[in-house]
């Protein structure tokens, strides 16, 4: 007869831990399956009723029920990938400096902390700085070179969203060039060489798919960026015709027209930019992860 | 010594506990949500009826289209909306929603010409400027009409809400009525498609890129234009005058003929000295207030409170620029308000 050994308190409570472990790692995957089904459920009037012309067509009109998403598409891949282009150059640098040449002192604190300041501040302050201090700088540019004044726009927009993401994909960076083993740095040292080559040959092949991944997760959430965008983008549904014209990004046309959507078809239009945006925000997060791992360099 | 000490205590935390005891089984808590043009309005009037009748109001400012659905979904005891419910809106309802007009506000034109103090505009120069058919300020039309300064040679920057705002429905409902090109390509509506110009985020974002961008015109609350003490645009009305937005010009535009449910569109007024470009804001609220399990008193509540807001509490509506009800409008907003019932019973 098999007899039960009765569980000893430290087993119960360690086998209660795993459970709730594994609950909250659940009930994460539910939220996410939840959501998409909410946002497909939400927008299936608007995908029977505008059928492809919702990717394709290029109207976006709440009086005459027509609803085309194809300028907000346009607008949020310009917006973000010139974001992200310009924000490169400065966050990979800063990420090196920060990483490798500044090791201690006051200036390393002063600087690591501002960096994680300005990740923290909230959206809508960067809107304003950028409305009021830097679209009339923009402004001059434009009457210099001969193009409409507006001073809002692509441009302006993709500005803002490289400030806001520079702190992100630097500090992202930061930790994955700190985390390079000592003893590969002084071996490389030994070897007598310089720190150009030490950075050039041995950190950043070591490190370079966690800063890719740094630049994914900033491109993901320049795609996403709602408040300073939609302060700066000069919120115009047409196809944008140059990087100085105003244009709309899917976040921001949510934003902008939730509130006061009260007709069926037109809420479920805006359900249907949020199930894509949901979609494509996704989509990155999984190719960049597939990146990631066919990238790491076994050590 | 101490025990006593220690009674006193007691008695006087009992006692406190009594106290926040009654005032929570006593207190009728009202949950608003809609529009946010007359949020500043409404926040100080609803902060007096508390300190007054110590009822606490909860409005959000979340926009009309929110406070229709909310109201819809019986969440609040009352929505608010700068635009009426469309017939077929309101048919899709089985306890008849009720309009209720609490004060009206002026959209006002304003623009960034340095040296130029004020503008007349037509209708027709209006809809050319946003339909972007009229592009350089010194075009012949527009300076036939304001002979009494030289106007540049700048472009036209027309600027938007982006959001959907009553504020855009006042003003495109205006230039629905004004001219037909509008009417039948644009259209009115709380969004629409704009066929020109630039979008800012609410009344702080129009005003932000207006104040920036030198040759720009666009649309805000009359109040936000008055505290960033921008230019107003006079602008012709039906009697062929050019009125600029004041609370004198928007009472009288509402000199008109009502319905009898106050759902009208006071744009483009044909009462002289009007402002044309006004309109009202409304309280929503169902006929039978017994939905979702309410009590009595919540009701009874929420229709003092409304009986308020068109009568005692029009003292507040000057002061922060907007216009206050006329007498033949508050007679018929009262009529409204005493058909609100709770399941038959009178309230």
């Amino acid at each position: 007869m098999p007899s039960h050994k009765p569980l000893a308190p430290i087993e119960v409570r360690s086998y209660l831990f795993k459970k709730i472990l594994l609950l909250s790692g659940i009930a994460s995957v539910l939220f996410l399956v939840g959501m998409f089904i909410t946002l497909v459920m939400q927008s299936s009037l608007a995908i029977q009723h505008m059928g492809a012309s919702f990717i394709f067509g290029s109207i976006w009109d709440p009086v005459k029920d027509i609803y085309g998403a194809l300028p907000f598409f346009l607008g949020t891949l310009i917006s973000a990938t010139l974001a992200l282009l310009i924000s490169i150059p400065f966050a990979f640098s800063l990420s090196i400096f920060l990483g490798e040449y500044l090791k201690e002192g006051i200036l390393k604190t002063v600087l690591n902390s501002t960096l994680d300041v300005l990740a923290g501040i909230p959206s809508v302050i960067y809107g304003f700085w950028g409305l009021f201090v830097m679209t009339p700088v923009i402004r001059n540019f434009e009457t210099a070179i001969g193009v409409t004044p507006h001073g809002v726009g692509i441009l302006s927009a993709s500005l803002i969203l490289a400030l806001m993401i520079i702190p992100y994909s630097a500090s992202i960076s930061r930790e994955v060039i700190a985390l390079v083993p000592q003893d590969l740095k002084e071996a490389t040292f030994s070897l007598g060489s310089t720190r150009f080559e030490l950075i050039s040959k041995v950190i950043l092949p070591y490190a370079k798919s966690g800063m890719f991944a740094g630049f994914l997760m900033s491109f993901g959430r320049a795609i996403s960026e709602t408040m300073a965008v939609t302060m700066l983008i000069g919120n115009s549904n047409k196809i944008p015709s140059s990087i100085f014209s105003p244009a709309n990004t899917l976040a921001s046309v949510i934003a902008n027209e939730f509130a006061e959507a009260s007709e069926a078809l037109y809420l479920s239009s805006l359900m249907q930019l949020a199930l894509v945006l949901f979609i494509i925000t996704t989509v990155f997060g999984f190719v960049g992860r597939w990146v990631i791992k066919r990238w790491v360099v076994p050590v | 010594m101490t025990f006593s000490n220690i009674t006193r205590g007691l008695l006087l935390g009992l006692s406190l506990l009594a106290v926040v005891g009654c005032n929570n089984s006593n207190t009728v808590n009202l949950q608003g949500a809609g529009a946010t043009f007359p949020y500043p309005l409404y926040s100080k009037m609803f902060d007096s009826y508390y300190k007054e009748f110590g009822i606490q109001i909860n409005y959000q400012a979340i926009g009309s289209g929110g406070g229709i659905r909310q109201l819809k979904n019986e969440t609040v005891d009352f929505g608010a909306s700068d635009a009426f419910m469309k017939d077929k809106a309101l048919k899709e309802s089985k306890n008849p929603i009720l309009h209720i007009p609490i004060c009206l506000g002026a959209v006002a034109i304003t623009y960034n010409l340095p040296g130029v103090d004020y503008l007349n505009l037509t209708p027709e120069l209006i809809s050319g400027i946003f339909l972007g058919t009229i592009k350089k300020w010194n075009d012949a039309k527009v300076q036939a009409i304001n002979s009494h300064v030289t106007l540049p040679n700048l472009p036209i920057v027309s600027v938007h809400r982006s959001e959907g705002s009553g504020t855009t429905f006042i003003f495109t409902d205006y230039l629905s009525k004004v001219s037909s090109k509008w009417l039948s390509g644009v259209g009115r509506g709380k969004s629409v498609n704009w066929p020109d110009g630039l979008g800012g985020k609410g009344n702080a974002g129009v005003a932000g890129i207006i104040q920036n961008t030198p040759g720009s015109i666009g649309y805000l609350g009359h109040v936000y234009a008055l505290q960033n003490k921008m230019p107003l645009v006079k602008v012709k009305n039906k009697d062929g005058q050019f009125v600029e937005p004041s609370i004198e010009a928007v009472s009288n535009a509402a000199n008109t003929k009502m319905p009898a449910d106050t759902r009208a569109s006071i744009t483009n007024t044909s009462a002289k000295n009007g402002y044309p470009i006004s309109g009202f804001t409304w309280i929503l609220a169902y006929q039978n207030q017994d939905f979702k399990g309410r009590s009595y008193e919540q009701a009874k509540a929420t229709k003092t409170l409304i009986e308020w807001m068109i009568t005692d509490a029009q003292r507040f509506v000057s002061p922060l620029h907007y216009a206050p009800l006329s007498e033949s409008v508050t007679k018929k907003a009262k009529t409204i308000v005493n058909s609100i019932h709770f399941a038959g019973k009178e309230l």
